[in-house]
């Protein structure tokens, strides 16, 4: 007999277990099977550094959490409604996010006296009534896993029993209506070579949604309708994925051959993944032996003719930096992507940061300004990275295209561009002399102040370029003081020209009456999006802009800050666009910082700004 | 048009001190260029620091000066994108062994096609006289007043240690076996690794004078491939090999006298002959060590790119972006 269902606008649900317990898949698929359904997503994995860490302990929980509506959403939410703890250490960890009233749906099976013990419970939770103010489902999945799975030749008892992530997906899709084909079609294609260990985890996840249609324990369903989006084909897609996607697209509309050239490091080896699979589009990856050889390769590749890129973390980054140096006097471009994450040193792999701003701004010898774009969202990195290399190619510069372990793991749906209104980036070799017969490497382009870009095998335009100073239009080595002075002041002038070829920073204000204005740069935009709806649903005012381009700024961002009595910039640091405000623009902005490796909240941005607009 | 000499001089004044040992290597370069038959526009040297490195200013071809040790990095990215060229490292020996050694072994046996040649003048020239990872142990510099306690490497072994296709010695001052060497690393395909011993008279003078200066030839071993390795004024002198792989000094006219084989497929011939040298044997071998085929980098991920366009057909963007599960809002 079918349950009541009951309507919901929106869910925020998060899978929690051990590393071992597959909920990055569970959580990635249950994301599928929404995307489907037309709902809007946002996702957030949040997993540990150590592949698998002792099974059972705290640090080694993993959780993904997956916020769906039927409404344009912009975060993956503040807190779970919903929590899946697949053992005890899992619920400790997770717990104290779930509001009181929430549902908890705890693996009873897990809940034995040694991972009890290694949780540091001293009784169980499920016995003592510490979970009462939740709306508590104590369901045995592994002893029901296995239980559905007898019989099924070839799979050991463990199999089987490493199947109940599946059951957990088949309950969570009853529960919320959603069809689990696609999770079916997906384990048999995954499993296409061991066909019995598709049909058992297939079996557990029918047996999960079996389970929600007879079970007492839950009295009704519940439906979240499809979200009005912008119509089009839509596909899910992490920060990454998307990042990689814009430099081959950014490669084919520059009609320019990709090199990429990276060393691994978490949260950015995904792109080199990534990008290895894409040889017919005449990509090459280089997986060199370390940041600085990446680097090196990349500007070699660019010295040749090929679009060169260079990705890493902060860690790596902070080794290209002589490398980058070195692209700023040959005026080469050079894109150098920083998927942040939280330090220094090695810090947290797996968590967000924006901790890099300074160093990718200043972060170098001498006098040596290198343009800055962030990404404010997963799908927005595709539109950041052709951004990062359009530039890069058109001022012969290194870039740097900032995103973050948010960004990088984190999924949206992607409203898919037309190929055909993608921005022309392409750019042009220099085939002949420049001066009469000869050929000047460094006279520059009056308007953009690049200079030419000469690849090797172009007769007639042999030139030597290096690290040393170059002398003004022969590029020729030159030790001349006021020579100096001049190079400096126009590397300096070519980039901050840039300023000229953005957009100006959009306010988003809808009542116009806003007297406080929120600063944000890059991953930060959806938690201050929201935060910015909550506050005007509480019926105040707020401004909100956001930077793309962080050098040069926008060139009316201190008209726009001027414009209001307060500014608050929050950020995943400790205020560093802050420093870069206050100081260029002389605006007493305040900041709202946190570096907890994890992004900042909706709820407490809402409450610093309404904070703030009360002093 | 035939090219000269001439064609590959610039208009830079060469800015190395008088009687450095960088000017012949130069001027071999400048005449042998021209024999290759490569168009000026499809030849680019790549260095990184030192007085070596200043090289690239000089030839009149594509150049980059770079930065510290990172040449054969920013040389594999050039020569991987663009087999059509024909790429030339130029390093010294701080340069390649110390700052960048870690970038030197990883090109050379990745076997990437380029030609790194490694000016050894045991010395650091460009910053004035420090020590280097060639100087000899004890040697006394600005840095050591009391000796270094350094070992030094030996570049050759070091090459043929980190999987060298293609390893070879060469000295500034002889004309004839540097082309010889040129030669044979321009025609060797992969990365060829040449030690030129290059006299610094102002920080390390005279490093090199036992062969520089050796007029009878007592010191310099020749090495010519198929034939029995021997020297000394009159050819009395040979090399053996023992039992246990290492080398030992015999007479020209004993049994037994070492065929030198560059192609042998094992590499432990080479490195024995790296271990030749005027301190342990009190001869020094010149010319081509090994000299042996492997598939080189740049042309396996051509042929990768070659196989997945094959496959998949070339690269189409709509397709990639709507890949994987999409689904429609209407
Ligand atoms: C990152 C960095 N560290 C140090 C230096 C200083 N430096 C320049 S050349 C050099 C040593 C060069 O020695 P070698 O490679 O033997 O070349 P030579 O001058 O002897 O030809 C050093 C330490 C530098 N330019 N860059
Ligand atoms: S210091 Fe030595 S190596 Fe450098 S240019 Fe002078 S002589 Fe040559
Ligand atoms: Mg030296």
């Amino acid at each position: 007999m079918a349950k009541p269902v009951e309507q919901l606008s929106q869910v925020i649900v998060r899978f929690a277990g051990d590393s071992g317990d597959g909920m990055q898949l569970t959580g990635s698929q249950f994301t599928s099977e929404t995307a489907l359904l037309g709902n809007d997503i946002s996702t957030f994995p949040d997993f540990p550094a150590e592949i698998r860490a002792p099974a059972g302990s705290l640090p080694g929980v993993s959780g993904f959490q997956v916020h769906f509506a039927d409404f344009d959403i912009l975060t993956p939410g503040d807190a779970p409604n919903v929590l899946v703890a697949m053992n005890p250490a899992a619920l400790k960890t997770n717990i104290k996010d779930l509001p009181k009233g929430g549902t908890l749906i705890v693996n009873s099976d897990a809940f034995n006296d040694r991972n009890l013990q290694k949780a540091g419970y001293a009784a169980s939770p499920l016995e003592d009534g510490s979970l009462d103010e939740f709306q508590l489902h104590s369901v045995p999945l592994t002893s029901l896993t296995v239980g559905a799975l007898k019989g099924i030749d070839g799979v050991t008892p463990r199999e089987a029993e490493r199947s109940k992530n599946m059951f957990a997906l088949g309950l969570m899709s009853w529960l919320y209506g959603r069809s689990i084909d696609p999770t079916i079609e997906f384990l048999e294609s995954k499993f296409a070579k061991r066909p019995e260990i598709a049909e058992a985890n297939v079996k557990a996840l029918q047996a999960g949604y079996a389970f929600g249609e007879t079970t007492e324990t839950f009295a009704v369903t519940y439906e979240v309708k499809p979200a009005k989006l912008e119509p089009g084909t839509y596909r899910n897609i992490t920060g990454n994925q998307a990042l990689s996607l814009g430099l081959v697209a950014a490669a084919k509309l520059a009609k320019l051959p990709l090199f990429l050239g990276a060393y691994p490091i978490t949260p950015a080896s995904a792109i080199l993944e990534e990008l290895a699979g894409y040889k017919n589009f005449g990509v090459r990856t280089f997986q060199a032996e370390d940041e600085i050889a990446a680097a090196g390769a990349a500007v070699g590749a660019a010295f040749g003719g090929s679009l060169g890129v260079t990705t890493s973390a902060g860690p790596g980054v902070v080794l290209k930096a002589e490398t980058i140096g070195l692209a700023i006097m040959l005026e080469l471009p050079l894109v150098i992507c920083d998927i942040q994450r939280a330090g220094p040193a090695t810090g947290m792999p797996t968590k967000p940061e924006q901790g890099d701003l300074l160093m990718v701004l200043f972060g170098r010898n001498s006098e040596s300004p290198v343009p800055v774009v962030a990404a404010r969202s997963p799908s927005d990195c595709f539109d950041a990275a052709i951004e990062a290399c359009r530039l890069a190619l058109k001022y012969r510069t290194p870039v740097y295209l900032l995103s973050d372990a948010y960004l990088a793991n984190g999924s949206e749906p992607w409203l898919l561009p037309d190929v055909g209104t993608l921005p022309d980036i392409s750019t042009r070799l220099a085939t002949k002399p420049n001066d009469g017969d000869q050929f000047l490497p460094y006279l520059r382009d009056e308007q953009t102040l690049a200079r030419p870009w000469a690849v090797p095998g172009t007769p007639g335009l042999e030139h030597r370029i290096g690290g040393l100073e170059k002398a003004d239009r022969t590029g020729n080595v030159s030790y001349d003081p006021d020579n100096h002075d001049l190079m400096t002041r126009l590397r300096a002038q070519k980039v901050a020209g840039i300023a000229g070829d953005i957009p100006e920073l959009e306010v988003d204000d809808p009542s116009g009456d806003a007297r406080i204005l929120v600063l944000g740069w890059g991953g930060t935009y959806g938690p201050i999006a929201a935060a910015c709806r909550r506050v005007r649903q509480n019926g105040r005012a707020v401004a909100h802009a956001h930077l793309r381009h962080l050098n040069p700024f926008p060139r009316n961002t201190g008209e726009v800050l001027r414009r209001y009595d307060k500014v608050l910039v929050p950020e995943m640091n400790l205020g560093q666009l802050l420093k870069l405000v206050r100081a260029e623009f002389l605006v007493d902005a305040v900041g709202y910082n946190r570096v907890r490796g994890l992004p900042l909240r909706a709820a407490e941005v809402a409450r610093a700004i309404e904070a703030l607009a009360d002093q | 048009m035939t090219l000269t000499a001439k064609d590959f001089r610039t208009d830079q004044e060469v800015r190395w001190c008088p009687g450095c040992g960088d000017y012949a290597i130069l001027a071999a370069m400048q005449s042998f260029m021209p024999e290759l038959g490569i168009e000026r526009e499809n030849t680019v040297f790549v260095s990184g620091i030192g007085c070596a490195a200043r090289f690239p200013y000089y030839m009149n071809t594509y150049g980059m000066h770079s930065i510290h040790g990172r040449a054969p990095a920013i040389a594999t990215g050039l020569a991987t994108t663009r087999p059509d060229l024909s790429v030339w490292v130029v390093t010294g020996d701080g340069d390649a062994l110390s700052i960048g050694g870690n970038h030197l072994i990883h090109a050379l046996r990745r076997n990437v096609n380029v030609k790194i040649l490694l000016f050894n003048n045991r010395i650091y020239g460009l910053t004035k006289g420090q020590y280097s990872p060639t100087s000899e142990l004890g040697k006394v510099t600005k840095s050591t007043p009391m000796g270094s306690l350094d070992w030094p490497f030996n570049p050759l072994s070091l090459a043929i240690g980190a999987e060298a296709t293609f390893v070879a010695r060469a000295i500034d001052t002889d004309k004839a076996g540097m082309t010889a060497v040129l030669r044979a690393a321009a025609e060797h395909r992969g990365s060829a690794f040449v030690e030129i011993f290059q006299n610094c008279p102002i920080f390390n003078d005279d490093a090199f004078a036992f062969v520089r200066d050796d007029k009878d030839g007592a010191n310099r071993i020749p090495l010519r491939d198929g034939e029995p390795i021997t020297w000394g004024a009159g050819g009395e002198k040979a090399l053996r090999q023992r039992s246990d792989g290492s080398i030992e000094v015999c007479d020209a006219a004993e049994d037994g006298v070492l065929v030198h084989d560059a192609r042998h497929e094992s590499a432990a011939l080479a490195f024995a002959l790296s271990r030749v040298t005027q301190d342990s044997l009190g001869g020094t071998p010149v010319g081509v060590f090994r000299d042996v085929e492997r598939p080189v980098y740049d042309d396996l991920m051509a042929e990768q790119l070659a196989t997945a366009t094959a496959k998949r057909g070339e690269g189409d963007l709509a397709a990639l972006l709507h890949s994987g599960e999409t689904w429609d809002i209407g």
